[in-house]
């Protein structure tokens, strides 16, 4: 990539950037995103994270875009994952262990059903 | 056990108890019984609130509501209105316009948590701190672009010392004048330090920022550079936090890879190298000099000062050396300007805090809120309450150069200078809330064993005098002490306070101080009577 030089340099990359990540969201691509923050990996983030990995290379899931975040400050209820379908909102699940990771793939991802048992209220 | 679900304040500053708070609380007493609720419904007099135009107020959480100003005909309404059929009596509302100062956040996000209002951490656990693409979608670097481009440093000093910006490391130094020290100090070679060494107990939100956001603190030190006229940096990142040290180097190579750091930044004639440090694990390296010391490859340990490291920093040059949090808010300063930040809390230190809640309360974890909010809103709010119904007794402020502060001050709102007066430290930012379960003998003597081991040793008053201080506290909890030992404590902490060289053993009486302040007969009852009263020591007759 090329280095930005200017404020119109800096825009247009961001305009870039903007789009691509609005294509993602229009073609109803699914974005998963995992906590790993020291507090989500001490609860296990990498355990939850590698059992999506595993299920979307397993049941050759597509269409799923796996992203890490760091903290958002409730600790407590790490490993925290976040599933966004498309343009909706953004539900929040909390202590997902890499079971409830897979049944949240299965549910939410697959057919668009929420697991409430897991949800927490951001 | 009572399960109170909704606690109802009453300002009762001079302004409230002249225009009738006692008639408004009594009235309030009498219709809370009528309608049952006294038992789930919790009635306190608060104090100064910090808004005196609609006093007095009468404030309901967890909703948050602003009533005022309230007459004591207006209670049976509020109360049928709001506690018994759960709507807000709109006509009774302070007008929201006027609000000024910390209540006006309180309701302002619905669906969050109601008065939290992130500016540092507006990023942090919505991006992916790997991806510079997150970052710039959001606003990222433009702050830099423009201050490098369009901005003289005069102009960005001008902006940070309207906004009433003060460092978040500790000692809260505006922010603005620091920046204009070092970019005054003669010299052709000068550097930028972002602290990142957090070494204080039961603090994390440094290293949240910078695991969530790093090139946050990567932008707003090449603000910091370009305006103190440096073209190196070192961020400074505690040894322990390893992730947080991988973030940060990879956000500078990508940094690099799109021009923000390196040769010629934006088509000017800017350059900046940036480094990272690993901590060398004491917690006196988080001391600026000790800092700047370690840095250099020598052990760390505090320099005498002046000179200050704003003229003789890092290999005797001029050096700016700020904490992670305070840069994290200079790049939304500049973008949104000062005025936007004074909207944020109290006139004299204006913007938000992080703060880490811990100890005995329901939900512990990470808050920012803006500045001036006050303890018994963060237990109840955020906290979710004291845990087990106990009674909250104290809180330990900001690690262990904090204060302890006692229930009393739990409507004080927690700025710096609403807390400086009222004789307590903001300390970093950890909140330990401690119940009455809690023996202040014992809470004072494991941060004393703290301060006796990261004691660096340099100089007397502080190596000797926290191991003294450490000893009377066994003693004392052992049931071995004397009412002599008292007047030692005090002597010591006030030679501490006096003689150390750096802030840790300047601090390290603080805690003596305040619990023979404030809980006299509870540490008296350890030495007359051989009783702890809380149960927590052992009182086992031994004397060191
Ligand atoms: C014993 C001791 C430990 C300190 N530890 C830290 C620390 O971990 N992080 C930090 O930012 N400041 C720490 N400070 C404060 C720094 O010396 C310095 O005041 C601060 O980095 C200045 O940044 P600011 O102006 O942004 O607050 C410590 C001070 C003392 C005396
Ligand atoms: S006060 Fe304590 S920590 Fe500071 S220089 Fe002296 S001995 Fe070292």
């Amino acid at each position: 990539m090329s280095t930005i030089k200017s404020l119109e340099d800096l825009k247009r990359v961001r305009e870039e950037a903007l789009k691509k990540r609005d294509l993602k969201a229009s073609s109803g691509t699914v974005q998963v995103i995992v906590g790993m923050g020291t507090c989500g990996i001490a609860a296990g983030a990498r355990d939850t994270m590698k059992s999506i990995l595993d299920t979307i290379e397993k049941d050759s899931l597509s269409g799923i875009i796996v992203t890490q975040t760091g903290c958002i400050g409730i600790c407590e209820k790490e490993p925290i994952l976040q599933v966004v379908i498309g343009e909706a909102a953004k539900v929040t699940y909390g202590k997902v262990t890499p079971d409830i990771a897979k049944k949240i793939l299965k549910e939410h991802v697959g057919n668009g059903k929420v697991v409430t048992d897991h949800m927490i209220n951001i | 056990m009572k399960a109170i679900r909704s606690m109802v304040l009453v300002s009762s500053d001079p302004k409230s108890i002249e225009n009738g708070a006692n008639d408004v609380y009594q009235a309030l007493q009498h219709e809370l019984t009528s309608f049952g609720l006294d038992n789930e419904v919790s009635l306190t007099m608060v104090g100064d609130v910090g808004r005196h135009d609609a006093s007095p107020l009468v404030i309901v959480y967890p909703e948050a509501v602003i009533y005022g100003p309230v007459k004591k005909e207006d209670v049976h309404f509020l109360v049928e209105e709001h506690l018994y059929k759960g709507r807000v009596a709109v006509s009774l509302q302070a007008p929201v316009r006027e609000l000024s100062g910390r209540i006006a956040w309180l309701s302002a996000r619905k669906g969050t948590l109601p008065a939290e209002q992130r500016i540092v951490l507006e990023r942090a656990g919505e991006i992916d701190p790997d991806s510079i693409d997150d970052y710039i979608i959001r606003d990222g670097y433009q702050a830099f672009a423009t201050a490098l481009t369009a901005m003289t440093p005069d102009q960005i000093f001008d902006t940070l010392e309207k906004s009433g910006l003060r460092g978040r490391g500790g000692a809260g130094f505006p922010t603005g004048t620091k920046w204009r020290f070092v970019y005054k100090a003669k010299g052709e070679k000068k550097y930028v330090i972002c602290n990142a060494d957090e070494s204080e107990p039961g603090t994390f939100k440094d290293r949240l920022i910078l695991e969530g956001d790093p090139h946050s603190i990567i932008e707003a030190l090449a603000i910091a550079a370009y305006a103190v006229g440096a073209n190196e940096g070192y961020l400074y990142i505690r040894g322990e936090y390893v992730l947080a040290q991988e973030r940060i180097r990879k956000a500078i190579l990508q940094a690099k890879g799109m021009g923000f750091l390196g040769r010629n930044i934006f088509g000017t004639d800017f350059n900046l190298e940036l480094h990272v440090h690993a901590g060398a694990g004491a917690y006196i390296c988080g001391e600026e000099t000790a800092l700047i010391e370690s840095i250099e490859g020598k052990r760390g340990e505090p320099r005498a000062r002046p000179p200050y490291p704003t003229t003789h920093g890092l290999w005797g040059k001029p050096t700016l050396v700020n904490n992670v949090e305070t840069l994290a808010n200079v790049a939304p300063i500049l973008r949104n300007g000062a005025d936007w930040y004074r909207g944020f809390g109290p006139k004299s230190s204006p913007g938000t805090k992080v703060y880490t809640i811990l100890g005995n309360v329901n939900v512990t974890g990470l808050i920012e809120v803006p500045m001036g909010i006050t303890l018994r809103e963060v237990i109840a709010i955020y906290g979710k309450g004291m845990k087990n119904g106990k009674t909250f007794k104290l809180a330990q402020t900001g690690g262990s150069s904090g204060s302890i502060v006692p229930a009393t001050l739990q409507d004080t709102p927690m700025d710096f200078d609403s807390f400086s007066k009222a004789g307590v430290a903001l300390g970093s930012g950890a909140l330990l809330i401690c119940d009455d379960d809690t023996c202040v003998v014992d809470l004072a003597r494991v941060l004393l064993n703290f301060f006796r081991k990261e004691s660096c040793g340099k100089c007397n008053p502080c190596r000797i005098g926290t191991q003294r201080v450490y000893e009377i506290l066994t003693n004392i909890s052992e049931g071995t002490g004397s009412l002599n030992d008292l007047t030692d404590l005090m002597n010591l902490s006030d030679n501490l306070y006096q003689l150390s060289n750096c802030g840790l053993g300047q601090t390290a009486g603080a805690p003596i101080r305040d619990i023979v302040f404030h809980y006299r007969a509870e540490v008296e009852a350890h030495i007359r009577l051989k009783v702890c009263p809380t149960g927590v020591c052992s009182m086992s007759g031994k004397r060191i």
